[in-house]
């Protein structure tokens, strides 16, 4: 797929409020969200926010409930409008277009999934799946086969004439994820779009994900308030908070070196085994490296620990993508990157003079 | 005291002046257009006549077979199917298959002409609160306002007859649909229409293919409701010259004929709970989307 369906947010602000024109520059110039409420009775929805998503990547904006977060994802197809800034997809700002040119782009450059499915409640599954298509102006024909095999890849072939509220939450969303996917749209956007099923539904939709977007490699904006949802899926994730951007890097990134306390507080209970991958703690090869176990770059800690302790050694040789070794590391070293490191909390909670 | 006493009200020559000035001015009103309008209603008068006099003079047994069959089409109940027919022999039976014929013609037209004008008036309304702030108090008006007060301009207007008649059945009849329809499409979740939205859907199409399917519940139940004032309105109706059976009930009144009073009475009675049961199921019909639910 093209390497131009990258997205990117350029100093988007966003202020709700009849005048939130007005309040751009005084927020720019470091008016808080508390003083803007308070003074001028407007709500700050989005700060400054700066993110380069990268073309067919997982890009996910993690937040908890009031961060800005869906508001942020609304600005991509402009269901909100920007107070100011641009979002440029493939050279065009999409906050300039017009009606007719905004319409074109949600349909065919765009898919969305809703937390709450937004399903068509008076459609089959199948009138459902086929509703973007369909909006495209495609012949009912072309529409039904496409729904078809959509519905068939996430699971709910022969279900195609029940409806919505026939099917269960995860059913539910795999109808929406079917619509979505129908669409063949390059950018999909996730608004919290597994946040309202059950952890093991939840589990098998991120699965299922993962494996469509190894083949499809959409550019997908997920949004969600689960910091495990996000290292699990996220090649890259910027938290927000307050409507500003804190943080953003690779799930590692954050993991490892969290920028503030509050994000040390959030990846404090994290499963740093599974995060982690070796080719970040490895360090140069020492010593022979025949007779070793060899481990991929990008294996976890926890896959690391496992074989070091099934193979009974204490190091281990890191192969890089050519299949040379690049690195080496040891038992201690694992152990070392799985445990919370003390040392750094400490350093980040008291602020450098 | 004498100030307190009696209210200040008007001079007795200045209120008299005032109301012969309103009287006159629409009397001037009434000759000098009074013929336009009456043009312009008269396709709407060939329409019911045309209507009214195919209904008559369809042979009976054939009448029949075709509300039986409009019948089970609406609800898929044998037992209404079966109830409407022995309810329409017994009505001819008694003598009043004219007038019944004459009503049904009144009810279908007016009803029509209520849901032409009242769904897309119900839409606008649903689209801007400007429109909905308007419409709502002429509504208002529309509902609680004595039928007897508007028969009057409308009489001085077109007169005596069917078309009069038609109007005064609808002014009475169309707030609830036009109501139901703004409400429904109101009521839309508005989840589903972001959906709609992000998917490119033009307002037209979230239109046609979202808030209508979904609205329609609740405008089923303003059709209903307007058919139901429809019928209400027979009576009253009969006294400007429309005919049908609110006639009979009117001469029952002023003659005191308990009998005939009560026969035609029921007629109606009859038939509106025909109508209301055939289209209540109509409605739930359309919505078997909602039967079942996953639990």
């Amino acid at each position: 797929m093209a390497d131009n369906n990258g997205i990117e947010l350029r100093g988007l602000f966003k202020i709700f409020g009849p005048h939130g024109k007005k309040y751009v520059q005084a927020v720019r110039d470091g008016m808080t969200k508390e003083e803007l409420n308070a003074r001028h009775g407007h709500v700050l929805g989005l700060k400054d926010i700066n993110i380069s998503i990268p073309a067919s990547k997982i890009q996910v904006i993690m937040g908890l409930s009031g961060s800005g977060k869906s508001t942020l994802i609304r600005h991509i197809n402009r269901l909100i409008e920007p107070t100011a800034g641009e979002v440029i997809f493939q050279g065009q700002d999409i906050c300039k277009m017009n009606k007719a040119d905004l319409l074109r782009f949600r349909r065919h450059k765009t898919a969305m999934v809703f937390q709450k499915f937004a399903l068509l409640p008076h459609r089959t599954v199948l009138g459902n799946a086929l509703y973007g298509v369909e909006l495209q102006g495609v012949s009912r024909k072309e529409c039904e086969e496409r729904a078809r095999r959509w519905l068939a890849r996430v699971g709910l072939d022969g279900f195609e004439d029940h409806y919505p509220n026939q099917l269960s939450g995860g059913m539910q969303q795999r109808v929406g994820l079917a619509r979505a996917l129908t669409n063949n749209a390059d950018i999909l956007l996730m608004d919290e779009a597994f946040s309202a099923l059950d952890p093991l539904i939840r589990m098998d939709m991120q699965k299922i994900l993962l494996d469509l977007q190894e083949e499809l490699h959409k550019t997908i904006v997920f949004i969600t308030h689960d910091l495990d949802e996000a290292l699990r899926l996220g090649d890259r994730i910027a938290i927000l908070r307050d409507g500003e951007v804190i943080q953003q890097g690779t799930g590692q990134d954050i993991v490892l070196h969290p920028a503030d306390d509050y994000i040390a507080d959030f990846v404090k209970d994290v499963n740093r085994a599974r995060v982690i991958k070796v080719g970040t703690i490895m360090s140069p090869v020492s010593g022979p490296a025949n007779g070793f176990p060899t481990l991929d770059a990008q294996a976890s800690l926890e896959q690391a620990a496992r074989l070091l302790s099934t193979k009974g050694k204490d190091r281990a040789i890191v192969l890089g993508n050519d299949g040379a070794a690049e690195g080496q590391i040891t038992l201690r070293r694992v152990i070392d990157a799985m445990v919370t490191p003390v040392a750094s909390e400490k350093e980040v909670s008291q602020p450098e003079t | 005291m004498d100030f307190l006493g009696a209210f200040p009200q008007m001079g007795r020559t200045e209120l008299r002046d005032l109301k012969k000035g309103i009287d006159e001015a629409f009397r001037h009103f009434s000759r000098t257009h009074g013929q336009a309008i009456e043009d312009f209603f008269h396709p709407l008068l060939k329409f019911l006549v045309w209507f009214e006099k195919l209904l008559l003079a369809t042979p009976w047994p054939l009448m029949i077979a075709i509300i039986a069959a409009l019948v089970w089409l609406g609800s898929r109940s044998i037992k209404m199917t079966i109830g409407s027919i022995l309810t329409f022999l017994l009505i001819g039976y008694l003598g009043m298959w004219k007038d019944t014929m004459s009503t049904l013609a009144l009810i279908s037209v007016a009803t029509f002409l209520c849901i032409l004008i009242g769904i897309p008036l119900g839409i606008l309304m649903a689209r801007s609160d400007r429109i909905q702030a308007i419409v709502t108090p002429i509504l208002d008006i529309m509902q609680t306002i004595p039928s007897f007060v508007y028969l009057i301009p409308v009489l001085m207007l077109l007169g005596i007859g069917k078309v009069p008649g038609l109007i005064a059945v609808c002014v009475y009849a169309i707030p609830p649909v036009v109501r139901l329809t703004n409400l429904g499409i109101r009521l839309v979740d508005r989840d589903v229409l972001e959906a709609a939205d992000a998917f490119g859907a033009s307002p037209r199409q979230k239109l046609l293919s979202v808030q209508l399917p979904l609205a329609l519940p609740n405008i089923f139940a303003g059709i209903n409701q307007t058919i139901m004032m429809a019928l209400g309105m027979v009576v009253i109706a009969s006294m400007i010259g429309v005919p049908g059976l609110g006639v009979p009930v009117l001469k029952a009144v002023n003659n005191q004929y308990l009998a005939l009073g009560m026969m035609n009475g029921l007629a109606i009675v009859a038939i509106a709970i025909l109508f209301d049961r055939v289209s209540q199921k109509f409605g739930k019909r359309l919505q078997k989307h909602s039967e079942t639910i996953h639990g």
